[in-house]
Parts: structure tokens; sequence; C-alpha cells
């Protein structure tokens, strides 16, 4: 904050959570903006949520709505959950983004725009016939048009930088007014800026007073009514980050390997929305990390395969249509029982669809999309945060039960960010690879009693040399065998080893009572918007819980008898009722769906409403 | 080669697993799996630091007679799964037992870019020009008007030249050998295994079955040296069965001259493995043009892809977690 406050009157609002939007073209910085802005609610000490939403264009025609590149996000107490529905504030860096934008704006809510923006021939190209900030169309909303260009242009004049370079910062210059208006500091992105833009000096000067100025551009032109307070969430003493879920299934994949003592192999093909977990590893290859670029999603999945044959901690990841192309593979690598974690970050499909947005469209494909009886263990992420957890232990069940594992993420949380206990998440607990017998007594087959796992015996080591591979084994001696009773013993005993992972599952958590009118069932991505629905929801009397489910195979054992203690079944998904049909299978129950397949996600409102219509009858 | 003969603990028989045999007799195949036996026996390679990786096809039915670490994997991934096998342990010596459709059809993305890399593994192409195990369908190494099941009035298929494939790739190793070469056979594998980087070995397979006459005129014993050219480092490109005939060059383009035996023409090419253009020149031989070349046509040396990795991955030593999570972006609660 600066020393002197020049609006006396300022006014100082207290909310409890806040959503903002920022919009703009995809070359405004808009993602950096909100990136930034999000470090900074973080390190205040507000809990998050967001939501990037980019178009699958390179880059889409300057200005047009198809280019409309948005960030969206929550910010507040404890209870954000999600990246909100509908913005109290939206920043528009252009008509286009104005105009994709405002019709999910409540009236009242504020709406900043660069109005240097708001030209002839951008309004024609964002569809407008008059200039919205002149013809009384935004009356609704509190509209603060600031000139961007111009400001920017005015501070930057003697920084050296061409006039291409100084409308690159105003991003950040947008930055320094929302932190104003929030009362927030500019510090966190100026010390980012200083690792950032190391190498460029007269940048990162240019960066910082654009960010500075905007901050006071705020402040002294008094065009805010009231600032915001936005309440802190109440967090644990210790380290934090935000991440995305890209980024913490990377962190899980290098923390698995370090538990289990042996190196990471990444195989992977770029893919969206899943490309960001091979950049991160990348950026750490080192002795105890190899990422290895494939030539395609087969390639990717069956370098895995052998890195895992070889004795590393194997994992590759990927998006629907790469998917496809590893089920052949995964085939191999139920058959041949080796230890694999592939993440799946689900995108709209079918084919290259939606392929930067969101869905839950895959969980079909990841059960059942391999060819023979192919079990293996599916389990799935249900926060951007909570993607570190599940792939960790997703590693630790593949290597306990010697089985592939699927961790399905999407677009949503994978671009996502929210804070991330980092001091947590650094003491994991060790994990070991099962003891080998003596080599005399050693078979490839030989299963341990509980887990029916069988043993690593990693190609390389002495004593212990065998042969595996996608034909059927013999039950007893792991060679080949194709005799009917053989097949028979084998085909139940995979299905057995991945049914016994139950054992894993920790009870399920309940939010709401023990039994009642309505039981909300989700899985994945969708636990912020239903579990901040039900809470509502229960706020206003409604009789309604939720459960939310992240082993989709084996499913836990107490889900059954939870549901039947509930009148109504509500399964909220991304697709058009995958789960449902699972559930309704396994327990011969009828649940109500609830399917959204726009791109987007679920929303708490799409869930509330929805409860709200069950009890309204 | 001799003395690591002599100073190994291996016999052939150590490398013969339990499993029986199950190819049609007479097969090329068991030559191949003979001779693999014979030079890691020769080499002293220890069982464990062997991995033999296949995908599917007569050929790739391999890895199980093999006392070492084995895998059978999926139609045409034999490359993909073992240049993850290399790079997870790069001691191991990792061979690919591989067929003309598994890797040049199914696989051919795979193979090119092993290749590419220069990853070492060492890749054994048993090229019988047929899909045997599926029996008898034209694969990409069948030649034009050759009747088989799914060319029942002759294929209209162009087939390539898997040496031309390789050597196009800038491949570091790539050799020709028959399957009733033994001496030749067993010379090139050992070549291969103590080659850095991939290693491309086609090996003209006989198919009882199918292609049984395919190669039989490289056995006729007034034919074969006609035929064939033995192609070795340093050596004149001279063949004939009375050695009288050589390979000269004129205006780019490779003639046959003949000459008295014993009195090469100085014209005649001195073949050098290490150049890549004439290794590509000799790859296009074919009878009753040219004769077929045999043997060693390229053999340099080049940084493989584990290499350049490992320098990488030491470079930047070991990270843990905490470091990662620790470093710029995080903050502090209290």
């Amino acid at each position: 904050m600066g020393k002197s406050v020049l609006n006396k009157k300022d006014k100082i609002s207290h909310i409890d959570s806040s959503t903002i939007m920022f919009a703009g073209d995809s070359g405004d910085g808009i993602q950096l903006l909100g990136h930034q802005f999000a470090d900074t609610t973080a390190i205040a000490g507000n809990d998050l949520s967001t939501l990037p939403d980019y178009p699958s264009e390179m880059r889409a025609p300057a200005g047009s709505l198809g280019g409309v590149s948005g960030f969206q996000m929550s910010f507040g107490d404890d209870n954000v959950m999600t990246p909100g529905s509908k913005p109290d504030v939206l920043v528009a860096m252009n008509p286009a983004a104005l105009s994709v934008n405002v019709e999910n704006i409540e009236n009242g809510s504020i709406i900043i725009v660069n109005s240097d923006n708001f030209i002839p021939g951008a309004l024609e190209k964002a569809g407008y016939s008059s200039n919205p900030l002149e013809d009384g169309s935004l009356s609704n909303y509190r509209l603060i048009p600031i000139p961007v260009n111009t400001l920017i242009e005015t501070v930057l004049k003697d920084s050296g930088l061409t006039k291409t370079q100084i409308l690159k910062c105003k991003n950040f210059y947008v930055l320094g007014i929302v932190c104003w208006m929030y009362g927030l500091s500019t510090k966190p992105t100026i010390e980012w800026m200083k690792i950032k833009f190391k190498k460029n000096n007269q940048l990162q000067q240019a960066n910082m007073e654009a960010i500075t100025a905007g901050r006071a551009y705020a402040e002294s032109t008094q065009i805010f009514e009231a600032r915001f307070q936005v309440k802190k969430s109440i967090v644990m003493p210790g380290k934090y980050r935000n991440v995305t879920g890209n980024e913490a299934v990377s962190y899980a994949l290098i923390a698995a390997a370090q538990a289990l003592k042996r190196k990471l192999f990444y195989g992977a093909y770029p893919i969206t929305p899943a490309t960001d977990i091979l950049h991160i590893l990348a950026k750490y290859r080192s002795k105890n990390i190899t990422v290895f670029q494939a030539e395609d999603e087969i390639a990717a999945m069956a370098s895995s395969i052998g890195a895992s044959f070889a004795g590393c901690f194997a994992a590759t990841g990927t998006s629907g249509p790469g998917f496809s192309l590893k089920s052949e593979a995964l085939g191999l690598a139920v058959i041949s029982e080796l230890p694999l974690v592939v993440v799946d970050v689900q995108r709209g499909g079918p084919s290259t669809g939606l392929p930067t947005k969101t869905e839950q469209s895959d969980l079909l494909q990841a059960l059942y999309g391999r060819h023979g009886e192919s079990p293996l263990v599916v389990m799935a992420a249900m926060s951007s945060a909570d993607c570190f957890d599940t792939t960790f232990e997703a590693a630790r069940i593949a290597v306990k039960y010697m089985t592939p594992v699927v961790v399905l993420t999407n677009a949503f949380i994978a671009n996502g960010s929210e804070p991330f206990n980092v001091s947590k998440s650094c003491k994991f607990k060790e994990f070991k690879v099962s003891n080998l017998p003596p080599k005399e007594e050693f078979q490839p087959y030989a299963r341990d009693e509980k887990t029916l796992a069988r043993h690593w015996a990693e190609a390389g080591r002495p004593g212990y040399e065998h042969i595996i591979g996608g034909l059927e084994k013999d039950v007893e001696t792991g060679w080949i065998n194709y005799k009917p009773l053989n097949h028979v013993k084998m085909t139940k005993l995979r299905a057995e080893k991945i049914a016994r992972v139950i054992k894993e599952i920790p009870p399920t958590k309940i939010y709401g009572d023990q039994e009642g009118e309505v039981l909300v069932v989700g899985w994945g991505s969708t636990f912020g918007a239903i579990t901040t629905a039900v809470c509502k929801a229960r706020k206003m009397g409604l009789n309604v819980s939720s459960i939310h489910i992240k082993h989709l195979n084996p499913l836990p054992p107490d889900m059954g008898t939870i549901m039947r203690r509930f009148g109504k079944i509500l399964m909220p998904e991304e697709n058009l009722g995958q789960f449902r049909m699972i559930v309704k299978a396994n327990y011969l129950i009828d649940p109500i769906g609830l399917n959204k397949t726009e791109g987007q996600p679920l929303s708490s409102e799409d869930v509330l409403r929805k409860i709200k219509k069950l009890f309204a009858g | 080669m001799d003395n690591l003969k002599t100073k190994s603990k291996y016999t052939p028989k150590d490398f013969a697993s339990k499993c029986p045999v199950k190819w049609c007799p007479g097969c090329g195949d068991f030559a191949v799996l003979a001779q693999m036996q014979r030079t890691f026996a020769n080499m002293g390679i220890p069982h464990e630091k062997i991995a033999v990786i296949s995908g599917i096809g007569c050929s790739s039915r391999l890895p199980y007679y093999l006392n070492t670490y084995g895998f059978h994997t999926i139609h045409g991934r034999a490359p993909a799964v073992a240049a993850g096998v290399k790079l997870a342990n790069p001691e191991l010596s990792v061979w690919v037992v591989t067929g003309d459709g598994d890797a040049l059809s199914i696989g051919g993305n795979h193979t090119l870019h092993a290749i590419r890399r220069n990853i070492g593994i060492k890749i054994i192409l048993l090229n019988n020009r047929i899909y045997a195990l599926t029996k008898g369908q034209t694969s990409p190494t069948t030649k034009m008007n050759v009747i088989t099941k799914s060319s029942p009035s002759g294929s209209i298929d162009y087939p390539f030249t898997p040496l031309r494939f390789a050597i196009g790739l800038d491949c570091t190793f790539v050799a020709r050998v028959l399957d009733t070469d033994m001496t030749m056979m067993g010379h090139v594998f050992e070549a291969a295994a103590q080659h850095k980087g991939t290693a491309f070995v086609e090996i003209f397979q006989r198919c009882l079955a199918f292609t049984n006459v395919e190669f039989d005129h490289f056995k006729n014993k007034d034919k074969k040296d006609d035929i064939m050219v033995h192609v070795e480092h340093g050596k004149p490109l001279v063949f004939g069965k009375n050695k009288d005939k050589g390979i000269v060059i004129n205006n780019y383009r490779p003639e046959i001259i003949k000459f008295q035996h014993g009195k090469v023409p100085p014209e005649v090419v001195i073949y050098d493995e290490t150049n890549t253009e004439m290794a590509y020149v000799l790859s296009g031989f074919f009878y009753p043009d040219m004769p077929v070349p045999i043997g060693i046509l390229k053999n340099v040396e080049k940084p493989s892809y584990e290499e350049l990795l490992k320098n990488k991955e030491d470079e930047a030593g070991s990270i843990s977690l905490k470091e990662i999570l620790e470093g710029p972006g995080v903050w502090e609660m209290n």
C-alpha cells in the first residue's frame, strides 16, 4: 500500500469471497495475468480455485470472438472450492472479451474495460453495432472504462521499448489496478518479475513500472467507489504454493519414484491438455528423472512398459484420443502385470472434439476400453491439489499390486489451480517393492498370497532371468499356456487381484447426514461444485448429503450400503451418465442423472438448481 | 573375437531356455537363434545383461528360447519397448528380434525413430518377405506380382528395401546376412553387439511354408558368387565365381566391369563402411542387374541417444521433490 491514501472517503467493503474473470485476446497475456493474480491472493491468505479457458487455435484472429482467452477464479475463505460461475468482476481487454462474457455477469457487477480497444473495427468484429460503453446497454453494471493503452504508453514512453513491447506490459498495468481494488500487495508479482526477467533488465523495469503505475492510477483517480477486503481462509502454518493439476501430477510422480527409491521414467507424446506434465517433468530431467518424448502415443506407452520391465517407476500421460491409442499396449501391461501409472487428462470428445475444454467422458474407456478381460485400477482426482494425493496413491497401488493404474483428471483441474500444502506433501511415506524369493525358487508368475501380485524382478538382476509377454501364461510356471482351464484361472486371477485393491480404499466420507432424502454421488473433478452446492442446500434446510468417489475400479466397498440409506440418488457428471451406468449395473439402483457436456465444468449452481428441483417434487 | 571365445565361461547351450522351440522344421529362424546363442556365449555377456525384445510374428517367438531377460510384446512395438528398457538400464545389451511385417509395416514408425535417435538397440530383422504366422499375406518386402492369400492375382504393392530405409535414416550400423551363412552371421552379430547406437541387421530368411524358394539362388553353388557381392571394409568390391567382376562408379552410376582373376583394376571401388553414400548406392543393388550386397554396409560412430541423455541427466545432478516444491513460487503461512 502507498503511504498516503488520497481518497479520504475510501470505503472498504468486506466480503467472504469474490469471483473475477480476466478476458482478452489470446495474445493479451491473460493467462499470465490470471496466474499472477491467483498467486497474489494465495499469498495474501485466501483459498482459491481457478479456471483458465483458452481457445484451441494457436492464435485466433485478433479481436475475434473465437480468440477470446479467459481466466476465471474465485478466492476467499475456506469455502472456496470452485472457480465460481458468475463473476462479480469482469476485466475485458477488448469488445470481443466483453461480448463473450457479459451474459454471464449479474446485474450490479463491476466491469473494467480497456476503453482504448473499443474502436469501430474491433466493435464490429465482436458483433457490436454501437459502442456498448456509450449506448447505455451496460447501465445495469458498474462500468469502469480505463484507457489502458494510452496510460501504459505514457508511463513507459522513456523505457526505450518499442510500441509493441510497451503494449505487451498492459496486462501488468491491469494487475496493478485489480490489486488496488482488492487491497492486495503487488510485491509478490514484483518479486516474481525479478526472477522471470532476470536476463532482461529493460523488460523487468518496464513491467515493474507497469504494475506500480496501474496500482497508483487506481488509487489516485478514485475510479472505484469502494475497495474490497476478501476474507482469508484459515490455513495450517507451513509452506504453500499454487499448483495446477498437471503440476500436482508431475510432483506426485517425482515423489512416488523417490518414495520407491527407483528412477522415474516418464514417456509421453504431446497432447492438449496433458502436455504440461511432459513440460514440467522435462524441466526436472536429472539423474533420478528420465523423460522421453516418444514418436507417438503408442511408443510413449510401450517405452514406459519397457522401462517398468527394466525396473524404473514408469508413467505416461495423455488425453482421450491418445488414451485410445495406448489401449492395445495397456492390454500388454495388464497381462504382463507390470506396475505403471497412466494419467488421462480428459477433454471434450470424441476425436479432436473440444481439445482445450473439460469433460469426464473417458470413464468407460478407462474401465473397459480394451480388448479381452482386461481389468485394471482406475482412480480419479477430485481437484487440482488432489491430483498429487491421487497420483501418489495410484503409484503405490501400481507397485503393490503389480498393475497398471489409470488416473483420470481433466482439463478443468489440470489447468486450474489451488493452494497446495508443500510441507505436508514433502512428508510422503516411503513404499517398497516386495522382497524377491531366492533365485532358485523364483517363478515370474508366482503370487503374493494376500495381494496376488507377482514379483517385480527387473531386467538386469542376476539369477532372475525370465521371459514375459502378451501370450497367456501358465498359472504356475509363467511359461506359455493356451489350455482352456489355465486361461479360466488366469482370467479370474487377474480380476481377483484388482478386486482386492478394495483393501486400499478408506471408508467413504459422507458430507452431511448418514442417511436421508437425497444423496449426491459424484466422482473426480466435480468435487468442489457438488460439495459447495450440498453445503448451500443444507443451509436452506434441504435434507441432502453427498459422497465423492475417487476409486472407480474397484469401487469403495461401503458405497452400496451408503446409497441404500437415502431415498434418492443424484449423480452429476460431465458426460451423458457413464458413472451412473456403472452404479446401476453394480448396485441395481436407479440414480437420477445431472449431465453436462458443454465443455465447461459443472458449477455449484447447476447442482444446487437440480437439488432444489428434486425437493420441489 | 577368438581371444574372447577362449576367455568366455559360457557355451551356446547356456543361453538356451527350457521352452520347446516351435518353428516349422527347416525354418531360417533356427539358424538365427543358434547364432544368437553362440554370439552371447562367445562374447561372454552375462545372461542378466541381455534383454531380447520382440513383437509379433514367427520370428518374435525367439525370446522364449533364450535363457536371458526377454519380453514378447505386441505387434510392431518392440523397438519402442526396447527403447524404454535401454533408457531405464543402459548397461543392458538390448536386442530386438522382428520380421518384415512387424518392423516395417505396423511398426515402421517405431523402427524409424529408434534408428533416427541412434538408440543402442540391435534390430535383427528376419526378412522372409511374407506374413507367415497369419498364413501368407503380402508384406512390405513381398515382390511385385507375387501370389499370396491376400493377393491372389499377384501383388501390386511396390516393395521397399529395408537397407535403403535404414541407411536413408543415417543408421550407424547396417548389415545384411543370409540365414545359411553362419560364419558371416556370427561376425555381423558380434560387430552389432559391440556397436554403440542402433544396429540394423537384415537377415534373408527362408520360410519353408510360403517363401521356400525365395532365397534358393543364394544357395546355388554354381551361381551364388555371381549373384552376391560380399562387402568388406577396405577391400575392393569384387565378385563372381572366378573373382573376375568388380563394381566401378561411372558418372555417379555403379557398373560392373570384368577382368582377369587376380588382376583387379584400380578403378574398382574399395569399400568404405563409413561412407554413407556408398552404402546407399549398394543398398539399391538388385539381381540380375547388379549383385546383391551381403555383409556390413555401414558402420560409423555417433553418440547414442542414451549417452546424450545420460550427459544431460548427469549435468542436472539429482533433484528432490523438496527442492522443487520449495523453489520459486513458494510462500510461508504462519
